[in-house]
């Protein structure tokens, strides 16, 4: 019998942002406690106070650089609002959906061929020299250049409807600032269908990896939970862009369905830890202990009732046939419904950009202005919430962002307390592979820390095993 | 001009090129006619000449003088785009940049910003060469119209002489001195003064940078369409040379 220890992985690699993780092992080697812990801390809620309403969706996006498409739809949606503008040119509307599905789909490649590849094709406890992107494109040179134009893609579409693949500005408050040429439509066009063919590939090898390790995927960081998502309002099919909410219970049963997401923070609430800078969300009517729930791709794949593209929703409905249209608890599921959500979104540009609106000149609408804003979005990563108040001067005063990976904090810890005591538990020695189980754990959920937060820096793993003291044991590095 | 001034015309040199110029002409206004570019920031076109940012500094017999404000001299050789005259210049835009807060992925006059536009001519990649002074100034947004936000004042004076000479209202002045020297408007706050969206100092070719803010007009530009996105500041000028 040895002494109590303390585990910790900080940061934890291949997510966006800076996080990590403690293990606290009793005398046994046993897992008494896990935890994700969030380090960095950003501010922006309090900082944004005071600027002006038409610079919102262009400061808050600066929260990410992976997904700063979505909160800059989301500030301009909340924008909108008070912006006195409920209907949005048809232009207007479709070149910001346009936008939405770009993001969406290089943020989705990104994670899984750049981020999570390494570990679903070498193994989690493969040489950690091994689980990177580079070795992927060694390994699987076809795989890899698919991964980097299926992104680059994603990004042009960006770049053609916001200005800038990262940070640009085509949202304004009441509409859009640009419509879209057709020598880019062209371009785009003559793409689409080699992008389609690539995401169903993309689609079949989550799935085939998700039938092929049954056993694995079942057991690996799964726990049932509450859903959450936006879905359309006539007819709760997938929709990223604009809808209601719904939540279903972990046996799929409804919670509340179809309520308009300006009512958020009547279902909603965030409760705050001592160890943690992101907070905790829960469904109110559920109470902490049991309402916390998980938002993100798998969470749309449960609660949607169906996608309305005919390619993504086959592949929606082959998902469900494996947990007989259940909801699936498999936080390595995530995978293959991100996969699924890309090829959604590939078919969704491909229909836009067959849409003449897209070359349409009535682009900002104006109306009566409103002194409070509510902008919902389905991000890569789940629904993200964004709440103003601007006063007379045009100045925000109030400022409440939920973003998808605060969200599902309760469920990350779950999944890292469940691979832990699965994985670390009775072990005498811990590797480093061992370790990487847990990152797998918190990848699937394709985190996105400075979001949730609301980091900069370099980004190396230090692993360091101190006894229950706090004396240094051991420590293992591995360089950015 | 009158046609005694076109009688009395003169030739001198910028970096041996031979420029033609008139009587009182400076020699800004002589290098811009002839399409040859002197960089500046708090000149401007229909306002009195200041020479106070020193961007415009060029050699003239020797010295070191303001273009803006220095008569052109007939024979005169002047020294405009030498490597120490842009170091001196690319110094002097850096440390605007580090007295003020110029956040330009978030500001909306990116792109459309003269100090921005100026560093990218320079070729300012280096902006760590002096401390950051991280001013804090409050947002004046009291103005149904019109929003001041210091933080990115450039205290070129611009506004100053437009609301004073063209507007003929006074809505700003200098208050301060030294390095504290900064523009203010005539009243505690903005919406206390007679100024009005339409003015020429509100205008947006006036306030070279995102300090003075038409409301609700922000970023409705798109990226591509802004002025610099067309070309570096001064190609206007430059294309003018045959």
């Amino acid at each position: 019998m040895g002494e109590p220890r303390l585990i910790e992985i900080s940061p934890v690699t291949r997510v966006e942002g800076h996080g990590k993780v403690t293990v606290h092992l009793n005398a046994q080697n046993e897992v008494d406690e896990a935890r994700f812990h969030i380090v960095e801390f950003r501010g922006f809620e309090r900082f944004i106070r005071g600027r002006l309403m038409w610079e919102v969706p262009v400061i808050v996006q600066m929260l990410c650089g992976i997904c700063p498409v979505s909160h800059h739809l989301a500030a301009a949606k909340a924008m909108d609002v008070i912006a006195g503008v409920d209907q949005l040119t048809p232009t207007a509307e479709k070149m910001r959906r346009l936008m939405h599905y770009g993001q969406i789909m290089q943020s989705h490649v990104l994670h899984f061929f750049h981020l999570a590849a390494p570990d679903l094709l070498f193994g989690f406890d493969a040489a950690a020299e091994k689980r990177n992107i580079f070795e992927v494109i060694k390994e699987q040179p076809e795989l890899g250049r698919r991964a980097i134009l299926m992104r680059k893609f994603g990004q042009e579409i960006i770049e053609a409807t916001a200005g800038k693949k990262i940070h640009g500005t085509g949202a304004v408050p009441g509409g859009i600032n640009r419509n879209l040429p057709v020598e880019r439509r062209d371009h785009f066009l003559s793409l689409i269908d080699e992008m389609v063919d690539w995401a169903q590939d993309a689609v079949k090898l989550a799935r085939d990896y998700t039938m092929d390790n049954g056993e694995l995927v079942s057991n690996f960081g799964s726990f049932p939970s509450n859903y959450m998502s936006l879905v359309r309002e006539s007819d709760g099919a997938l929709d990223l862009y604009h809808g209601n909410l719904r939540a279903l219970s972990s046996t799929g049963d409804p919670i509340f369905d179809q309520v308009p997401y300006t009512r958020y923070h009547e279902l909603l609430v965030e409760d705050v830890r001592s160890w943690s800078y992101m907070k905790f969300p829960f469904i109110k009517a559920l109470g902490p202990e049991a309402g916390w729930y998980r938002v993100g791709p798998l969470a749309r794949m449960n609660t949607v009732s169906h996608i309305d593209t005919p390619l993504a929703h086959a592949a929606h409905q082959d998902l469900k046939t494996v947990t007989n249209g259940a909801p699936n608890h498999s936080s390595l599921a995530n995978h293959w419904a991100r996969m699924i959500e890309v090829l959604h979104c590939i078919e969704k540009i491909r229909e836009l950009l067959n849409d003449p609106d897209l070359q349409g000149s009535d682009l900002i609408q104006t109306g009566e202005r409103r002194e409070e804003g509510i902008g919902v979005i389905e991000a890569p990563r789940g629904n993200l919430i964004h709440h103003y108040r601007v006063d007379e001067h045009d100045q925000v005063t109030y400022c409440n962002l939920i973003v998808s990976t605060t969200h599902n904090n309760e469920g990350m810890n779950r999944a890292v307390k469940e691979v832990a005591v699965s994985h670390l538990s009775g072990q005498d020695k811990i590797t480093e592979g061992m370790l990487n189980h847990v990152e797998v754990a918190i990848r699937a959920y394709d985190p996105c820390l400075s979001c949730a937060t609301h980091a900069l820096g370099q980004m190396p793993l230090l692993v360091e095993l101190f006894d229950s003291g706090g004396q240094l044991l051991e420590r293992r590095s591995r360089a950015a | 001009m009158t046609d005694n001034r076109r009688d009395s015309s003169f030739t001198f040199t910028i970096d041996g090129v031979e420029i033609k110029a008139y009587a009182g002409q400076t020699i800004m206004e002589a290098a811009d006619a002839a399409g040859v570019y002197i960089p500046r920031l708090c000149d401007h076109q229909g306002l009195r000449h200041q020479g106070s940012c020193r961007v415009c500094t060029v050699k003239a017999g020797g010295r070191s003088v303001s273009a803006c404000t220095q008569p052109a001299a007939p024979g005169q050789g002047v020294e405009n785009e030498t490597p120490h005259l842009t170091k001196m210049r690319r110094d002097l835009v850096e440390m605007l940049f580090h007295e003020g807060n110029h956040l330009c992925p978030i500001c909306e006059a990116s792109g459309n910003c003269e100090l921005q536009a100026m560093a990218y001519r320079l070729d300012m990649t280096d902006a760590t060469k002096f401390p950051y002074l991280e001013p804090c100034r409050p947002l004046d947004a009291s103005h149904p119209d019109i929003a001041l936000d210091t933080n990115r004042c450039i205290s070129c004076g611009r506004c100053i002489r437009a609301s004073q000479d063209v507007d003929g209202k006074g809505v700003f002045g200098y208050v301060g001195r030294g390095i504290h020297r900064r523009v203010a408007v005539n009243g505690d706050k903005l919406a206390d003064t007679n100024a009005e969206v339409t003015d020429h100092a509100i205008s947006r070719e006036v306030c070279p940078v995102g300090c003075i803010i038409r409301k609700r007009v922000g970023f409705v530009t798109p990226i591509g369409e802004r002025e610099f996105d067309k070309g570096l500041i001064g190609h206007e000028i430059e294309e003018r040379r045959t």
